[in-house]
């Protein structure tokens, strides 16, 4: 089984790299670009039993910080 | 007086920090990230600066959950001091001792300069040296100093006078211009700058003594 996690700074959370980005689109041209976010995807690779239930565990103890991040698991 | 300094792999700023506690008259023993105790006796654990596994995943995350981590929160825990500088801040919020997050600094670069802090309160083991108000100069050197907190945080972390130093000029972004925090019991220190590197003729300033020299005529062990 596989998982993947996106990981994704909260809302209201400043994202400087994902503005950097946004002026760096905008500057070449870019212009209907009107925001942009910048996060991870982690793709986990898992043995046989393991449930989304313990891939949350993870997110919440390690793959993300929740302080400032959200995540959403996929199942694939 | 006795100090434990962790030391992880990426650590850079260990040896400074015990050099500082050692001038402040502490003895101090250096740990190895994959030990699982704390030397008995400690009078406090310093958490320094660096770049402890290669900041992957997020600055301190990894760290965060290393052995000897398991055993400083529990320090912690049973009322023992602890300072974290830097990196060691960084961990110190990932391992949930302090609240909030550091992010990457709002203007994207890396920053390495002396910056004034102004002290908000004397009213700790590390900062009675020092008179609230104060503006003393401490260097930074960090990409990811910009503190985190959300609204309900910042208002207890003021209500409560947790917000040991803030920014005379907001170099990084920094939510209320934090720069240091401490724990509920007062009892924990994390900040950005770095006062081991102000605390000798030879660095250029000596403005972080008073940090040091306070802690050493002060603490208890947990």
């Amino acid at each position: 089984m596989k998982a993947r996690v996106h990981v994704m700074l909260k809302n209201g959370v400043l994202d400087p790299q994902g503005e950097a980005v946004r002026h760096a689109l905008g500057a070449m041209g870019f212009d209907k670009v009107e925001g942009v976010r910048q996060g991870k995807v982690i793709d986990l690779e898992l043995a046989e039993g393991a449930t989304e239930a313990d891939v949350a565990e993870m997110c919440e103890k390690l793959l993300a910080n929740t302080v400032i991040e959200r995540y959403e698991i996929e199942l694939v | 007086m006795r100090a434990a300094v962790v030391v992880f792999p990426g650590s850079n700023c260990d040896r400074d920090l015990a050099v500082a506690f050692e001038q402040a008259g502490f003895q101090v023993d250096m740990v190895w990230h994959k030990d699982a105790k704390l030397p008995e006796g400690i009078d406090i654990v310093g958490v320094p600066g660096g770049f402890s596994y290669g900041d992957y995943l997020r600055c301190g995350a990894i760290a965060a959950q290393s052995p000897i981590c398991k055993a400083v929160v529990e320090h912690t825990e049973r009322g023992g001091y602890a300072f974290g500088v830097c990196n060691g801040f960084q961990i110190l919020t990932e391992t949930g001792i302090l609240p909030g997050a550091l992010l990457r600094n709002a203007g994207l670069k890396y920053i390495c300069r002396t910056v004034g802090l102004k002290v908000e309160t004397s009213d700790s083991a590390f900062t009675e040296g020092y008179n609230a108000g104060d503006v003393i100069g401490i260097p930074i050197a960090h990409h990811d100093g910009n503190y985190f907190a959300d609204d309900e945080t910042l208002a207890r972390l003021r209500d409560e006078d947790r917000i040991a130093f803030t920014y005379t000029e907001n170099p990084n972004g920094s939510r209320g211009d934090i720069a240091g925090i401490l724990s509920h019991n007062r009892r924990v220190l994390g900040m950005m700058p770095h006062p081991e590197r102000a605390a000798d003729e030879g660095h250029g300033g000596t403005d972080g003594t008073a940090l040091f020299r306070a802690l050493s005529g002060v603490l208890t062990p947990a």
